[in-house]
């Protein structure tokens, strides 16, 4: 199946001046530096083999011996010091692993080790052993028993004492806690507040008059189901998803090339959560989508867009050195799936074992190769900016499929075909020319710099020709192009690279799924693969301790306001411990019975009462727990950027609910983010649509005016949580931007053609935006504005309405 | 004729006015307790960790120990460009700051500070807020809470093109205090000043600043629309009782407001001459750094409170150390000396106080081929006008640049002291919250008097 496109002819360029790059070895170095020998040779061989049993991290220390720390290993145990520096008879340590005495042999009851590992130790020994761990400070937290790596299992329902407030299980551990503490719950929620809540966390929509009109709190799962099953749904919950993932149309950082591919993965993330596709099955498709068995070619195409997960971070593409770039590449991908799935930094380990999660070195590097053994398919190709081309995956053709782009006409393909013959033509003369003046030995340096820049200029032509031709078929027509990942054909095990350093090679790693976390070790399913179904299994199966926690963790952070681990994407030793560990537990539990269900999980917690609770504040319960750690009010809470935008194109009756087909940033004619401004076809705020704001173009660096304005996700960040500030850019926005301008009118035309009456023009608008009447002093404010108004009546209304998309209930949730 | 400020003043019939001019009063809370000289803050953050033992902390000991193995067992590496002694004083700086030296007699140079972590994100945190872990204001936050607004029409804390990570809108937060002591951000990406010219785009070299001015409404009209607006505000919260965040609402309205009688001017760079933009370097390669040097001098001038502009490069040199080095002094070093000439020359640096300072340093010995680790332990920050003593090293580290061993400064002895410049103790400035006293320096802080001039 040709599923890539770009070809080989891109790759072997990019080598010819680039990756000539100093690469020279460092080993002779290396082997004179004790420190690095101790950190590849001697340290990793005491953490797999002496640890377990002789390190004050175990627990453990067999016959009073300690390894972990220089000391300890110094001074030694019961029978004597195990390293004596400069004499490896007399250290114990050496003595046991030669297995010279009978009755002491380490490790026990194992095979002995590998003669190059004896000599490693004597010669480290000989010249000293130099031990730069320091102190009584364990080097390697190798700790499984913080809570969050402890095996979920369904914990004891608490019995609280007022037994009529509970709705269901979750409501005895809220309130249980809160009777611990001395506190009460709130009453429920008035019934549009509760509607209001409702849909703005389900849907991001507000309610309608017509929908607050039907709704009765009596019927509470009438209409939950509803907003379930709607797609806004998918439009909300997708959105949060892809929060998580750093979703984005453009690199950032100092290439920020765009990706105008990257909406086929949004729209996949939106189907997905719209179908309910059972979370499991989701992290696989986005892990290992390409190894998936499929039945048509729309179930292939769909499972390859999903692993546009790996593709769309944001990387280091001016980077020259292309060892680096993929080393760093594969950081980014390893990165964003533990932050995204497991809410842990196992990145860290890079350079150095985990200073708190016990993660080491070896650990990152048999994931690395996991990693390095996927080729990623991001699709931005080789120009003044950017020295790593990317190739896209060519989708199986469907009929009906989207294809945006613009394509070239069949002269234009011609056109650029004949300049790259000429290219080739070029390249072919100047190879001869230089072949010929090495064996003339001709000097060269003077015409060297010519020579380079004519070389350079002709690498990122190719680059953009060669490029723009991948897109298109033979007829100059785009082609169903999406980003993502595959195996690479050859799979390879990466070496541990010393402090992280590519100079710095030491061993390799069999690539594979470390025993992290309580979990059991997983090879990659065949010799040749990856590992990254391997990854994507363990990462998902039943015993996983992180995975169900995580994501229970995410979807109750997004009803209540915060997590009940309020470090949404840090379940490590250094983020904070749940609130409710019961109910985290509990929410896990039920999250993984019900086969994965995040729209059975979200409707259990808001059929709950704690869920329903008003957000009224209460003097003496704010004294006692005023983060509301307790759960004792429901949150008030800032609507997203992107519900304020859609509430108000609602409101204003402008709102278009058709997903856009595509994306801003597929009929682009601009590569580079930063010449957008040149395309008279883009609004200069990004927006210019009446669509749903999740279809908005998220380029990063550069984000559409009210999305970056309003706190929206920094999209190169894996960013469960947003932040909420409030300074007056935002009231500036509100005040003076076109945007809100043009909402005003469309909102104020709707009112003055629906009523008949400035009194019911004003009660109509009420209920659009707060679902509730005004009450007479509300009446009296406006009325006296109209009053003393010195404009018509309808630019009097224009104004009134922008006030009410202005306030302060508009933005805020209660 | 009326200025448009009188004229905005006068056109707030409303209860607007009245009632922000209450709440900045409101805002004094703390207030000043001792006579201070600096009034404002420019706060340069190079995140990263900058090398202190190649910039600003000389260690004859370290060079003569170059090469020589550390107890950790990494060898240790003298500067890796030469130092030199600058001014009157002799203070000894790196030769990657030649501008910067020419000021050598205005900086004092603390070479004892500490912090608690070495990594990047609480470290950066830190610096900014006092505590790693927890959510709090930030520097600025504390700063415009204890002394107000200079300027009721421009924020008190702007912060200029901040990193989004390294905790991100934590280290210009607000957390519990009022919500119009954070950090306005300004900033965000620009075009390349070449496309600019030729879009005709932003010919003004400032920051890209919309939504500043309304083509729909005259002020007083506009005035009476956010009176509307605010009295729909306060009278929800007026049923709220306790909703800090429609407060912070109805305030933002007002700054904004005000802010666009002023901001434009304050922002347009064009009214500069020739010369300032010479002495910076704008209009010279890439220069948003050194526009934003000069917007922070403009905002200065205008009132802002506290401004903080972020390094355009980051310090963080695990490798590549003297390569990078001398690339970050080279895109940094001429905008940071002129934003000192600019503010002396106008008789500000008085009454201004620059700081330049990272998370943390770097160790003495070498990570890796040619870098350096982390190394909170002991490092070096400057700080320059705003009362404090020029041409001087304040406290040490140890003979090799490691560990700050004579008069250690932690991070909270740092923002004592800085609290105690701007003329407020740290130990007054209290902000009650849940029931507890909160402030800057948590349960210790000492104040350096000795830098104090």
């Amino acid at each position: 199946m040709a599923e890539t496109v770009g070809g080989e002819g891109m790759k072997r360029h990019v080598s010819i001046l680039f990756v000539s790059a100093l690469l020279w070895s460092t080993s002779e170095a290396d082997e004179r530096d004790p420190v690095h020998h101790f950190e590849s040779r001697i340290r990793p061989v005491l953490v797999e083999h002496c640890y377990e049993c002789h390190s004050v991290e175990a627990g453990k220390s067999k016959g009073g011996l300690l390894l972990d720390t220089k000391n300890g290993s110094r001074e030694g145990g019961d029978t004597g010091p195990a390293v004596v520096p400069g004499d490896p008879e007399a250290s114990l340590l050496f003595v046991a692993m030669s297995h010279i005495d009978p009755d002491l042999e380490m490790p026990p009851r194992k095979p002995k080790l590998s003669e190059k590992v004896i000599a490693d130790f004597r010669q480290w020994i000989e010249s000293g052993a130099t031990d730069p761990r320091s102190g009584a400070i364990t080097e390697i937290n190798r700790s499984e028993d913080h809570w969050s790596y402890a095996p979920v299992t369904m914990p004891e329902i608490p019995a609280p004492v007022e037994s009529d407030w509970p709705a269901g299980e979750i409501d005895r551990f809220v309130l249980a806690k809160l009777e611990k503490n001395g506190l009460e719950p709130s009453s429920d929620a008035e019934g549009y507040v509760l509607l209001r809540r409702l849909c703005f966390d389900l849907v991001g929509l507000p309610p309608t008059p017509e929908q607050m009109a039907g709704f009765s709190p009596d019927d509470l799962e009438g209409i939950v189901d509803e907003l379930l099953a709607s797609d806004g749904f998918g439009v909300r919950w997708g959105r949060h998803w892809l929060d998580v993932v750093r979703y984005a149309e453009s690199n950032g950082r100092e290439s920020n090339i765009v990706y105008p591919h990257a909406w086929r993965y949004r729209d996949y993330v939106i189907d997905a959560v719209s179908r309910d596709v059972p979370f499991d099955r989701f992290l696989i498709e986005q892990m290992a989508g390409d190894l998936l068995p499929f039945q048509s070619n729309e179930e292939r195409a769909r499972l390859l867009i999903a692993t546009g997960f790996l593709a769309l971070g944001a990387k280091g593409l001016n980077e020259a050195n292309h060892e680096q770039f993929a080393a760093d590449l594969a950081d980014e991908q390893l990165d964003a799936f533990s932050r995204a799935f497991l809410a842990s930094s196992i990145a860290c380990a890079r350079c150095h074992d985990h200073k708190s999660d016990p993660v080491s070195m070896e650990d990152y590097y048999s994931l690395i190769g996991i990693f390095k053994s996927t080729r990623t398919f991001y699709g931005t190709w080789i120009d003044s900016e950017n020295n790593n081309g990317g190739e896209l995956i060519r989708l199986p053709e469907i009929p009906g499929q989207l294809i945006p782009g613009r394509g070239f006409s069949k002269e234009k393909v011609a056109e650029m075909m004949r300049q790259l013959a000429e290219l080739d033509e070029q390249d072919r003369k100047n190879k001869e020319l230089a072949e010929k003046a090495k064996v003339e030995g001709k000097d060269m340096r003077e015409d060297f710099n010519a020579m380079l820049a004519a070389a350079l200029s002709a690498y990122w032509r190719r680059g953009g020709l060669e490029g723009s031709l991948a897109t298109v078929d033979a007829e100059g027509n785009p082609l169903p192009l999406c980003m993502g990942a595959m195996d690479a054909g050859e799979a390879v095990d990466s070496p541990l690279y010393v402090r992280g350093e590519l100079k710095s090679p030491d061993d390799l790693v069999p690539r594979g799924v470390p025993a992290l976390f309580n979990m059991e070790a997983a090879a990659p399913e065949a010799a040749a693969s990856s590992g990254r179904l391997a990854l994507a299994e363990w990462v998902t199966s039943v015993d996983h301790p992180l995975t169900a926690r995580v994501m229970a963790n995410r979807v109750w952070s997004h009803l209540f306001g915060a997590g009940l681990v309020r470090t949404v994407d840090n379940f490590g030793p250094t983020g904070e411990a749940p609130s409710h560990p019961g109910l985290l537990d509990y929410l896990a539990v039920q999250f993984r019975e019900n086969g994965y269900s995040v729209k059975k999980l979200v409707r259990e917690i808001v059929l709950s009462r704690s869920y329903r609770q008003s957000s009224t504040f209460d003097e003496e319960s704010f004294r006692k727990d005023p983060d509301n750690r307790l759960l004792w009010r429901a949150e008030k809470r800032r609507l997203d950027a992107e519900v304020i935008r859609d509430a108000m194109l609602a409101v204003s009756g402008e709102l278009d609910l058709s997903p856009r087909p595509g994306s801003l940033a597929a009929n682009l004619r601009s590569h580079s983010v930063s010449l957008i401004g040149f395309d008279q076809s883009v609004p200069d705020d990004l927006d210019g649509s009446l669509r749903r704001s999740v279809y908005l173009p998220v380029f990063r660096e550069n984000l559409p005016d009210i999305l970056d304005l309003f706190d929206f996700a920094e999209p190169s960040l894996v960013m469960g949580e947003r932040e909420e500030t409030n300074v007056p850019l935002q009231a500036l926005y509100l005040m003076n931007s076109s945007f809100i301008a043009e909402r005003s009118e469309a909102f104020a035309a709707r009112l003055m053609s629906g009523e008949s009456s400035r009194d019911l023009r004003i009660e109509r608008a009420f209920h659009l935006c707060f679902n509730r009447a005004p009450d007479a002093e509300e009446m009296a404010l406006i009325d006296q504005y109209f009053t003393s108004s010195d404009v018509d009546e309808k630019e009097t209304m224009i104004r009134v309405c922008q006030a009410l998309l202005c306030s302060a209930e508009f933005r805020l949730a209660d | 004729m009326k200025t448009r400020r009188e004229l905005l003043k006068d056109s707030s019939l409303g209860l607007g006015w009245l009632a922000f001019s209450a709440l900045a009063q409101k805002v004094h809370a703390g207030g000043r307790t001792f006579p201070a000289k600096a009034k404002r803050v420019i706060f340069l953050t190079m995140r990263g960790g900058p090398s202190h033992v190649d910039l600003l902390d000389y260690k004859p000991e370290l060079i003569r120990a170059n090469g020589k193995v550390h107890q950790g067992g990494a060898p240790l590496i003298g500067p890796v460009h030469p130092f030199s002694q600058r001014g009157k004083s002799g203070l000894w700086m790196t030769d990657l700051m030649p501008r910067l030296a020419e000021h050598a007699d205005d900086l004092c140079v603390i070479n004892s500070m500490h912090t608690d972590l070495p990594n990047h994100a609480p470290a950066f945190v830190q610096m900014h807020t006092g505590s790693f872990q927890f959510v709090r204001p930030s520097l600025g936050a504390w700063t415009v809470y204890g002394l107000g607004s200079e300027n009721e029409n421009l924020p008190g804390f702007v912060t200029l093109n901040p990193p989004a990570d390294n905790g991100g809108a934590r280290n210009y937060g607000s957390a519990f205090l009022p919500s119009i002591t954070q950090g306005t951000r300004i900033g965000g990406s620009q075009l390349p000043g070449l496309y600019a010219a030729l879009m005709k785009k932003q010919e003004t070299p400032g920051p890209p600043m919309r939504n500043i001015a309304n083509d729909r409404l005259s002020i007083a009209g506009q005035r009476r629309q956010i009176d509307l607006i605010r009295g729909l505000n306060e009278h929800k919260l007026a049923k709220e009782v306790y909703q800090p965040q429609i407060e912070g609402m109805i305030e933002s309205f007002e700054l904004a407001f005000r802010m666009q009688s002023e901001v434009p001017d304050t922002l347009d760079l064009a009214a500069e001459s020739q010369s300032t933009f010479d002495l910076y370097g704008i209009g010279q390669g890439k220069d948003a750094f050194a526009r934003q040097c000069l917007l922070a001098r403009r905002m200065a001038e205008a009132g802002v409170r506290f401004i903080e502009i972020a390094s355009p490069v980051g310090w963080d040199h695990h490798n590549m150390l003297k390569e990078n080095l001398a690339k970050n002094c080279g895109e940094t070093d001429r905008p940071i000396a002129a934003l000192l000439t600019d503010l002396k020359r106008r008789g500000m640096l008085q009454d201004t106080l620059v700081v330049w300072a990272g998370e943390f340093g770097r160790t003495p010995y070498m990570q890796g081929i040619d870098g350096r680790d982390h190394n909170h332990q002991g490092f070096s920050i400057w700080m320059a006008g705003g009362g404090v003593k020029g041409g001087m090293n304040y406290g040490s580290t140890d003979e090799i640049g490691y560990k700050a061993i004579e008069k250690p400064m932690h991070i909270h002895d740092w923002h004592a002291t800085m609290l105690h410049l701007l003329g407020i103790d740290h130990k007054q400035l209290t902000y009650n919250y849940g029931g507890r006293d909160f402030r800057l320096t948590e349960t210790s802080g000492k104040v350096a008097t000795g830098i104090v001039a």
